[in-house]
């Protein structure tokens, strides 16, 4: 198999809090191939953010990461020196957020936004070098009448069009990768799917990779190629997207999978996920999913079980995986 | 801000702003206009009296009594007023005899330098203690500039003039400490400027470094500060064209709710410096009943109240384009 585009390995990020330190994202592996998308799902507070903000190193304080390397390209994005780190920022690996409204500057026009962002990686060129740069991000991104929007300021926009102007400014530079954290949660259906779409053209125009964290196994069954699922800040499967949905291997993932509403057949329930996610700071022994897994047996309590092959490609941390077997029996 | 951010549209809405604001003002022009008409009606002091001089026969008096129409009911009259001021006649002094308008364009000039002298070194100041009191949050630093502006804040403006005028300009003579030294671009106009200016900009500081570490604090946890990063600006940018020109909208406002903080302070600083200016004029003549005198001077610093307001909400729109929509 080709060198994956960004792998990481023992991502551990903690909270400083008062009285000592939780661990947010603790010991976290994944791999993202070239040219693909990784879904990473799980409810919310499992960590899919502060996961996301670490390979960008952008944890706010009090949180900090406290060990792990992010390979991106041959360098640990995690040892690089600071003015380094902010060169691969926006022109190797970019970011979108949740909420369009608040993630653009409300006092600078969408214009100077773009042109700000590719300034940073490219000083030498001229203002109308760049603006015209800049009316081509927007264009690429499907906004009409580019030209205006350039002027315009974000109060003037729709969430959508917001959007559409983040993913222009994160892709002014060309990045390899594209880390977008619940890009259409805060949009309505229609405009929601009209930025997948978005992501998935461009995408395919530009070799990049995605990293596409949600809460909507929906948007990773249409978008994903490989995905994680996050359960209190560890991944508990991971496996190729079609692996996953058809043979889901830990309780966990069968629960999530469980509450998504299924049109092409009358499958029983097989179970539904009971209690809520632990807070980090108050985890439970052993497998951090066991106070609320049906298949839970006393070894469950005792140590936390490793991600592990359990067939070609596909992971799970489950020492009953794979659970269909453990039921029948 | 890059200029081509800016577009015609935009720079008519700014227009349309201000002159709405400019609008707004009229009816608070016009209440102080009447206030200080009123003040000259519950004194029982005679105008026309005081206008024929103390060697004036019934008649002229009375005759100076219809010429300034005081037989004539009190609206007529406060319109007679507004029309004399319009032409610039706000009577003449009960002390000497000098008109009232000409006292004021004396020390007018003087009382906007003093301000400006003040505000032009200790708003910059602020906002650069505040701005790195925000950023290093917790720090020595932070809790140096805090404590300072705290400091700052309850000291009274002559207290802090008294002690100026004590050992800078009494115990080590470095520097003059009464009256106006001449014009500010000769050496003399300078030194005499530097106490009056430390005193009335000190009070300043504080509360601008303050208020903008509060503001840059919040702004630093915003989205949009964090996207400011992620697309790989330098700290420098961050901070001043993120942060910074953020946080400097409320900045602006509550810089301009101290406006009368700021007038106040410019009487006494006046009044403890003898510096000419129109708060020292509005004391003496307080002090000394010169009633003419003493109304010109407050409509003049209400006057400058409602101006400074004015231009304080011009460059909050100049700095928030939601507000020029709005
Ligand atoms: N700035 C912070 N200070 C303290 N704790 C934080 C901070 N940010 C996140 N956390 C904690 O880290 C954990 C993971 O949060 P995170 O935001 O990554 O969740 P998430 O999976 O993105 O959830 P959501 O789906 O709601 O976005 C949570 O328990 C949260 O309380
Ligand atoms: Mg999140």
């Amino acid at each position: 198999m080709r060198e994956p585009l960004l792998r990481i390995e023992g991502l551990r990020t903690v909270f400083r809090i008062p009285g000592g330190e939780f661990a947010a994202v603790d010991g976290v592996d994944l791999e993202v191939p070239r040219g693909r998308t990784l879904g990473v799902v799980g409810e919310s507070g499992c960590g899919k953010s502060v996961l996301s903000l670490s390979v960008m190193r952008l944890v706010p304080p009090p949180g900090r990461v406290a060990a792990g390397h992010v390979w991106l390209e041959g360098r640990d994005l995690l040892a690089l020196p600071m003015e380094q780190m902010r060169q691969v920022r926006g022109s190797r690996v970019a970011m979108i957020f949740q909420e369009p409204m608040t993630s653009l500057n409300p006092v600078h026009s969408v214009g100077a936004q773009i042109v700000e962002a590719m300034r940073a990686h490219d000083p030498g060129a001229s203002a109308a070098a760049l603006k015209e740069r800049a009316i081509e991000a927007l264009r690429r991104v499907r906004i009409p009448a580019p030209e205006r929007r350039f002027e315009e300021y974000p109060h003037q926009l729709s969430g959508g069009m917001r959007q559409r102007v983040m993913i222009a400014m994160a892709l002014a530079c060309s990045p390899r990768l594209l880390i977008a954290d619940e890009p259409t949660t805060a949009l309505d259906v229609t405009v929601q799917a009209q930025i997948l779409d978005l992501l998935r053209e461009l995408q395919a125009e530009t070799g990049m990779s995605i990293i596409l964290i949600t809460h909507d196994l929906g948007v990773v069954a249409e978008m994903a190629d490989e995905v994680a699922v996050m359960y209190a800040g560890r991944v508990v499967e991971r496996a190729a997207a079609r692996a996953l949905f058809e043979d889901p291997q830990h309780p966990y993932t069968l629960g999530l999978l469980g509450s998504v509403p299924r049109l092409d057949e009358e499958r029983e329930r097989l179970l539904a996920i009971e209690g809520v996610v632990p807070p980090p700071f108050a985890l439970p022994k052993g497998c951090r999913f066991h106070p609320r897994c049906p298949f839970a047996i006393e070894a469950c309590r005792m140590a936390p079980p490793a991600l592990e092959e359990i067939a070609p490609g596909h992971l799970a941390a489950c020492i009953r995986a794979p659970v269909e077997q453990s039921v029948a029996a | 801000m890059a200029a081509a951010g800016t577009k015609e549209d935009d720079r008519t809405a700014m227009l349309r702003h201000a002159l709405h604001r400019l609008l707004l003002a009229i009816p608070v022009l016009f209440g102080v206009l009447l206030i200080g008409f009123l003040l000259m009606q519950v004194v029982p002091t005679d105008a026309a009296v005081v206008r024929a001089g103390p060697t004036a026969t019934p008649d002229v008096i009375e005759a100076i009594r219809r010429d300034l129409g005081l037989d004539r009911p009190l609206y007529v009259q406060f319109g007679l007023y507004l029309w004399r001021l319009a032409h610039g006649d706000l009577g003449v002094s009960i002390i000497n005899n000098v008109p009232v308008t000409q006292e004021l364009a004396a020390t007018i000039g003087p009382t906007l330098e003093l301000m400006a002298a003040s505000l032009i070194w200790a708003i910059p100041l602020g906002i650069l203690l505040g701005t790195v009191a925000a950023y290093y949050r917790g720090s020595v630093a932070d809790r140096l500039i805090m404590a300072f502006s705290v400091a700052g804040v309850s000291v009274p403006v002559f207290f802090v003039g008294l002690v100026l005028i004590w050992f800078v300009g009494f115990k080590w003579q470095l520097l003059p400490f009464t009256g106006r030294g001449g014009p500010l671009w000769t050496a003399d106009g300078l030194r005499a400027i530097i106490l009056p200016a430390l005193t009335l900009g000190g009070v300043f500081v504080g509360p601008v470094a303050r208020m903008t570490r509060t503001s840059v604090l919040d702004v630093l946890s915003a989205d949009h500060v964090r996207t400011a990063r992620a697309k790989g600006l330098s700290e420098r940018l961050v901070v001043l064209h993120h942060a910074l020109r953020n946080a400097l909208i409320p900045v602006v406002t509550l810089v301009g709710l101290q406006i009368g903080f700021l007038l106040g302070g410019a009487v006494v600083t006046e009044t403890v410096f003898s510096w000419p200016g129109v708060g020292r004029l509005a004391v003496g003549a307080i002090l000394s009943s010169d009633l003419p005198m003493a109304q010109g001077a407050i409509i003049v610093l209400s006057l400058g109240f409602i101006v400074v307001n004015l231009l304080v909400d011009v460059l909050y729109a100049g700095l928030d384009p939601r507000v020029r929509a709005a």
